[in-house]
This record gives structure tokens, C-alpha cells and sequence, in this order.
């Protein structure tokens, strides 16, 4: 704690009244870190690792942030943020961005002054029942006790698919996904309800996994983005590119392995333009020539990031899905470098 | 001639009671089996233990100590029944220290250890009472120790106490106790607010002598909650002890403050204030502005606790007597002076479970913190459950939590039963 708090954190408060926001980037760059949101643990998304490491797919979209601005995927100041503090958090300006599967909605993004930079998980609320209670789809689902995580677009999802369909339900709601998981094994609900991706990964975690079944139907949209205050246009331009570098290398064929020998220049011209060889993008965002280059090699690009987190490969084994390239038949898509 | 006697004339030997009486038996007779209802209820409870202690046995010693996730685990025990430990073992020192650095652990070990130190004398009135100067220089210590730096910051704010007891006590006799004090405490301000930090930092440029710092961040684990704890027992008691005389005042503005701060305070759940501390704060704070959050989160755990003292005092101080009071007040004994050695030592024994169950709660308290994403015990359970590899696992950790707290608590507690047994003057 630096000396100064004990001689008067109110006079720092009265004192600094004065002095006014300068933009996000310079208050970034000044500090020299990166204050980032992320969740306070959400398997493959976020959690920090035995070292004390913060590691996960939205993990990476700030070490790739923090490496374009800051040329150091390190420097970054990890707040943890629940989803009752998350919003307050970023509108207050105790961080910087959120990166903390938050779904892009119409009131966020325009009553919450919000400015949601792109996504960065197309996911969907789905159902996992126990497979004894013979259920095949949410149709049957009448009556049923359903887990649910408060103060999440979940819960208001779950409200409108039962009552377009004329079926009651009752909710049971619980504050964390650990618990979730405890509750509906300790069969305190039929079915638990949550974003596809966190079902999986619950499921995968079971000690018997076979025994559960996810529903076909996804009855919501929840495309998940990293997000960052209404007004401060440059920053949030910077945050919407390197997440669309990201998105680019993947289609370009950029990964962290061949970028060194990519960087020295090549014969696609929008490889160049994001690698800095040629044009100047990145003097355009107030950065170097190098951001993209930088942000990509943090973490790799986005494919890679997903592979490494949550990819098939790993415990939580999600397909891409949605979030294949565009030319893959998803629907990732960054708009062009130029 | 014979003597005969009708009466014995020595005592018959002592004879031992019957064994049904005395020993393990009689115990037990007398304890369990006493009548008919009691020896059901025996039985019932004994069945009930045998069950419980079953179930629980194998599960806590056929544990896994050592394995780097939860199906390798599960694999290692093919099915059995038991715990997976492996996860205390392979995240101790992130329950433990939180994000600390590692190769600092031996500044808050020292801190702790040291503590203990502090306490001694405080606790136990047979050792030497010099030790009493340490518990007061122990604070900065600590601080300097957990949060790093140059010593010079910790110094400064040390000598702006002693500045305020000597302004407070060459003005005493001048100008009267009560301005004094106020003048006392306005020299303190002063030299905290505009003088601390250039002498800090001319003293810092001269001698530099600094341990890396640490920022508050960093903190977690069960060093966390100890940090908040023993701020707020260690501030809540003497605030407590203030506000419960203020409320007891004949001067209105001191009792209606003291009576609108505690009623507030217990008025509003402990959750809103640190809710209201990490993030309503910054809204009406202007950008930029660095008020450490754990800073912010000890003042409002130790004006929650306060309030909370000051009526368990305010118990202690209405359990008198009246005539005790009156006894100072003949004695000619001045306010402070009737409080200090008449009125405070029987109202503070008097209120020692009391005292003492608020330490517990503020002690178990401090796992709110997790609510306001500051990783405490609680917080780090739920990012370790946040891992692919430990993803599931529940009761190892919750159950490791709940021993660690304990140990504290139920220490706490025996303390305060030994100090009740220690100034005991019933008869």
C-alpha cells in the first residue's frame, strides 16, 4: 500500500477532484498496467492457476490488449468481478474493459452506456437433465424444478421460453456455477440451466458424465463480448481491433508459431497491413506499427486461444460450432484490415 | 476383670463404594443410563455417532494427497469412497497468501509470528510489561512488513502519534484538558496531511531502506481475513468503548452522534457497506483516485464492529451498580479518571463473552469479502473450482475452511474462558 493512504486517503480524494480524466489509453499507458474484469472463476473463461496465473479463453483477450498497448501480456491488474459488481466496476472506472462473458444486450449496451466491442463467444442457454428422467427435449419440461444462476440474462430467458410455451416451472436460484453443480447433483432440481458452454464443462467435470444429458434446444441468443464505457471512442476502437486481430489471424492463417517469419513480410498485403510491414494502422489507434503483432503473439490468435481453453482437446471439450470462421460456417468474422 | 463392651470400640475399615457406583461405571450409570428415557436417548445418540463416524471415517483417511486433478483423483480411488486432498496440498499457499508473492511468504510468516508477540502482553498480565511497548509499535510493524516499501512511510505516521501526545501534553496546562486534546489531535492531522509525505520522501532519498512493495491486490487467503480480523478487533474495541460512554453522555451532540452512528451502522447489513465501499466509493470518488481497496474494506469491517462493541459495553456499563458510580464521584475522582478505575474494569469483565462473541463474528465476518471479489478462503474456493482440473470439487475445501477457522475461533473462545476464570471475584 503506498504511505500515502495512511496520511489521508481524503485528502488524495479532495486533492485529486481537481485533476480530469484524461483518456483511457493514456491512463493506461501512465500506469503502466492494465486494470481488466474478468470473472471471479468460470471454468476455461477465467480462473487463476496454481502459480497464481490468471489463464482462460477471455483471459486472453486481455493479455492480447495489454500486449498491443503496453507491449507486455503481464502487465495487467486481473479485477475479479462478480456479476452484480461487474457493471459498476467498469462504469465506475476501476477497470479499464471487461472481458468477462458478458452478453451483449440491447439495455447494456444502451441504458448501461456500455460499448460492447465485438464478440468473442456466440453461445446459447441450453438444459442438462439427469438421463433417469427420460426426458429428449425442453418441451417436457413442464413442471419441472430448475436451477439457476440469479442476475443473468438466464434467468429472464428462462421466464420467456416457459411462458411462450404455457408451461410452469419452478426456479431454484443459485449464486455460482460451483454450487449449481452440487445442487443439481444433490438432485435439489430436475434440470440445470445455463449458457451451453458452462453446461458442458459441468457435465465434462461429473464423475459420471454419461449419465447426464444436454437438450437439444438452445432457446436464447448470448453472444458474449469484451465491453468497455460509452465515450472514450479511441480506447474502445483499440479494444474492437485487437479482438478482430485476433479473429483476422485466425482466417490468415496467422498463428504464434509462423509469425516471426510472417512478420518479415509476405505476399498478402493484409497480412502486412496487420503485421505493420506494410501501411500504418496502428499509428491510426495512437500505437506502433507492431500492436497487432504484439497482441497476436501474446496468446495467439484466436483460434489458438479457443483450442488452448476450451477447445476440444481440453477437459471442457467445446466444438467450435458458431464460433467457426465464417468461411467455416460460423460465424466469426472480423471486418477487413485496411 | 474382662472388659467387654457392647459398642465397638475401633471404627470398622473404610469400605470402598459399591462398584456400581464409582469408577467408569458409576460415570456412566449416573450420566447415561439414569432412567428410562435417558438410556433411549443413549442409545439413539450412540447409534447415530457410530453412522456418522463410518460414513466420515474412510472418506477422510482413504483421502488423496497427492494428485494434480480431480478425475486423476477419482482414478486413484476406482470408485471408493474418499477425499481428494490433493487439492488442500497442491493450493495451500494460495489459501494461505492469496496472490502474494512467493518468495516474500516469510513477511506476513514474521508478521504473524510476531503478532503473537504482540499479543502476549496483552493477554497474559504475567509477563514483563515493557513487552507492552512492542504491541504498541506492532501495527507498523506489521503494515510496513505486509505491504512493503520504504520503512520512512511507516515512520512518519508513527511520529505524527507522537507528535499529537506531545503537543496534547505541553498545552494540557495551559489551556485545559479538552482543547488540548483537540489541538493534540489537529498537530496530528496536520503533520499527517502536509508534512509526512515530503519528510518521507527527503528521508527516503537520504536512507533507503525499503522492502519491495506489495500492493493490496496481492492479498488473499487466510491472510486476508487474519488482516481485516485483527484490524478490526484491535480498532473496533477502543472505538467501541468511546461510542458506548458517548452514548451514555449528558452532552447532547456527543450522545446524538454516538447514538445515529451506531444505530446506522447496525441498521444496515455489513454486505451493503462493502458493497457500498468497492464500488459505490469510486462512483463518487474522482477518476484516478488510488483509496486502497483493502484499506477501504478494514475501515468499514472496524466502524461495523464498533458499533456493534459499543453496545455490548453499553450491557457491561448498565449491569453496574449504580452505587459504584457514585462511589467514584465521592472519591473525587474526575470523569476519565472514574471511568479508567472504577466504572471500565468491572464493565469490560462483565461484557467479556459479549466482547468476545463480537471478535468471533467479525473474525468470520471478513469471508464476505468474497462478495466484493476480494479473494479471501471463500473467493479462492470458488476460482479453484474455476480450474478444469478441480472443477467439482466441493466438501475437501469447504470442509479445510471451516478446520481453519475454527482452530481461531474456538481459541478465541477458551482465551475468553480463561479470562473470565482469571477475574472471577465471586465467591
Amino acid at each position: 500500500m503506498k504511505k500515502s493512504v495512511f496520511f489521508g486517503a481524503l485528502t488524495v480524494a479532495s486533492l485529486a477532484a481537481g485533476a480530469v480524466a484524461a483518456g483511457t489509453m493514456d491512463d493506461v499507458k501512465a500506469r503502466g498496467k492494465l486494470n481488466c474484469g474478468v470473472s471471479t472463476g468460470l471454468v476455461g473463461f477465467a480462473a487463476p492457476d496454481a502459480n497464481g496465473t490468471w489463464n482462460g479463453f477471455d483471459v486472453g483477450v486481455c493479455r492480447a490488449v495489454a500486449a498491443a498497448v503496453l507491449g507486455d501480456p503481464t502487465a495487467i491488474e486481473f479485477v475479479p468481478t462478480t456479476g452484480k459488481t461487474r457493471f459498476t466496476a467498469l462504469a465506475s472506472g476501476e477497470v479499464d474493459m471487461l472481458a468477462r462473458n458478458t452478453t451483449w444486450t440491447f439495455t447494456r449496451d444502451v441504458d448501461l452506456k456500455f460499448e460492447f466491442v465485438g464478440v468473442n463467444y456466440y453461445d446459447g442457454q441450453g438444459f442438462m437433465a439427469p438421463k433417469s428422467l427420460g426426458v429428449t427435449s425442453a418441451k417436457d419440461l413442464d413442471g419441472a424444478t430448475v436451477c439457476i444462476q440469479t442476475g443473468t440474462t438466464t434467468e429472464l430467458n428462462l421466464a420467456d421460453f416457459f411462458r411462450s410455451n404455457n408451461m410452469s416451472y419452478e426456479p431454484v436460484p443459485i449464486e455460482t456455477n460451483a454450487e449449481a453443480q452440487q445442487q443439481y447433483l444433490s438432485g435439489a432440481c430436475d434440470v440445470l440451466t445455463t449458457d451451453a458452454s458452462g453446461l458442458a464443462a459441468t457435465r465434462a467435470s461429473f464423475e459420471n458424465p454419461k449419465d447426464h444429458v444436454i437438450l437439444p434446444e438452445i432457446i436464447s441468443k448470448e453472444p458474449l463480448g469484451p465491453l468497455v464505457r460509452h465515450g472514450d471512442n479511441q480506447w474502445g476502437d483499440l479494444v474492437r481491433w485487437t479482438l478482430n486481430a485476433l479473429i483476422s489471424a485466425e482466417e490468415l492463417g496467422i498463428t504464434s508459431a509462423n509469425i516471426d517469419e510472417l512478420a518479415k513480410g509476405t505476399n498478402n498485403p493484409e497480412i502486412n497491413r496487420i503485421l505493420g510491414t506494410e501501411g500504418d494502422l496502428g499509428a491510426m489507434l495512437g500505437l506502433d506499427k507492431q500492436w497487432a503483432y504484439r497482441a497476436i503473439k501474446a496468446g495467439g490468435n484466436y483460434g489458438e486461444l479457443f483450442e488452448k481453453n476450451i477447445g476440444e482437446n481440453t477437459p471442457i471439450g467445446l466444438a467450435r460450432g458458431l464460433n467457426a470462421q465464417w468461411k467455416d460456417g460460423g460465424l466469426i468474422y472480423s471486418p477487413p484490415f485496411r | 476383670m474382662r472388659e467387654t463392651s457392647y459398642v465397638r470400640s475401633e471404627m470398622l475399615a473404610e469400605q470402598a463404594p459399591p462398584i456400581t457406583n464409582v469408577g467408569p461405571i458409576g460415570w456412566i450409570k449416573e450420566n447415561l443410563f439414569s432412567g428410562w428415557l435417558n438410556s433411549i436417548l443413549t442409545i439413539v445418540m450412540l447409534v447415530l455417532i457410530v453412522i456418522a463416524v463410518s460414513a466420515a471415517f474412510p472418506w477422510f483417511f482413504n483421502g488423496i494427497w497427492n494428485a494434480s486433478s480431480l478425475s486423476e483423483c477419482r482414478e486413484i480411488l476406482k470408485g471408493d469412497t474418499g477425499a481428494c486432498w490433493a487439492v488442500i496440498h497442491e493450493r495451500f499457499s494460495q489459501l494461505m497468501y492469496g496472490f502474494y508473492p512467493n518468495h516474500l511468504y516469510w513477511r506476513p510468516n514474521l508478521a504473524f509470528v510476531l503478532l503473537f508477540v504482540a499479543v502476549a502482553p496483552v493477554l497474559f498480565n504475567g509477563l514483563p510489561r515493557k513487552m507492552l511497548w512492542f504491541s504498541a509499535l506492532y501495527p507498523f510493524i506489521a503494515v510496513w512488513l505486509l505491504w512493503g516499501g520504504p520503512v520512512w512511510g511507516v515512520v512518519v505516521a508513527l511520529l505524527g502519534f507522537v507528535i499529537g501526545f506531545f503537543a496534547f501534553r505541553f498545552l494540557e496546562p495551559v489551556l485545559g484538558s479538552l482543547f488540548a486534546l483537540i489541538l493534540g489531535v489537529l498537530a496530528t492531522l496536520i503533520w499527517w496531511l502536509f508534512l509526512a509525505g515530503p519528510v518521507a520522501n527527503g528521508l527516503a532519498g537520504i536512507v533507503p531502506l525499503a522492502l519491495e512493495p506489495v500492493e493490496s491486490r496481492k492479498f488473499g487467503g487466510l491472510m486476508l481475513s487474519m488482516t481485516l480480523g485483527v484490524t478490526g478487533i484491535v480498532g473496533s474495541l477502543p472505538l467501541g468503548i468511546v461510542l458506548a460512554l458517548g452514548r451514555q453522555s449528558d452532552l447532547v451532540i456527543v450522545k446524538s452522534l454516538s447514538v445515529g452512528f451506531i444505530e446506522f451502522i447496525r441498521g444496515v447489513p455489513l454486505i451493503t457497506l462493502l458493497i457500498v465501499a468497492s464500488t459505490l466509493l469510486n462512483v463518487f470518488l474522482p477518476p484516478g483516485t488510488d483509496f486502497d481497496i483493502i484499506l477501504r474494506v478494514m475501515i468499514m469491517v472496524t466502524l461495523f464492529a464498533a458499533a456493534y462493541m459499543a453496545e455490548v459495553i453499553r450491557g457491561g456499563l448498565a449491569a453496574l451498580p449504580k452505587g459504584q458510580y457514585e462511589a467514584a464521584d465521592a472519591l473525587g475522582l474526575d470523569y476519565w479518571k472514574a471511568q479508567r478505575l472504577i466504572i471500565m474494569p468491572q464493565a469490560l469483565k462483565i461484557s467479556i463473552p459479549g466482547i468476545v462473541s463480537t471478535f468471533i463474528g467479525l473474525f468470520k465476518d471478513t469471508t464476505l469479502v468474497s462478495i466484493i471479489s476480494l479473494f479471501d478462503m471463500l473467493g479462492f474456493a470458488k476460482a479453484i473450482q474455476a480450474n478444469a482440473e478441480w472443477q467439482g470439487i466441493v466438501w475437501e475445501l469447504y470442509v479445510f475452511i471451516a478446520f481453519v477457522f475454527w482452530i481461531f475461533c474456538f481459541s478465541m473462545s477458551r482465551y475468553s474462558m480463561y479470562l473470565e476464570r482469571k477475574l472471577q471475584t465471586g465467591h
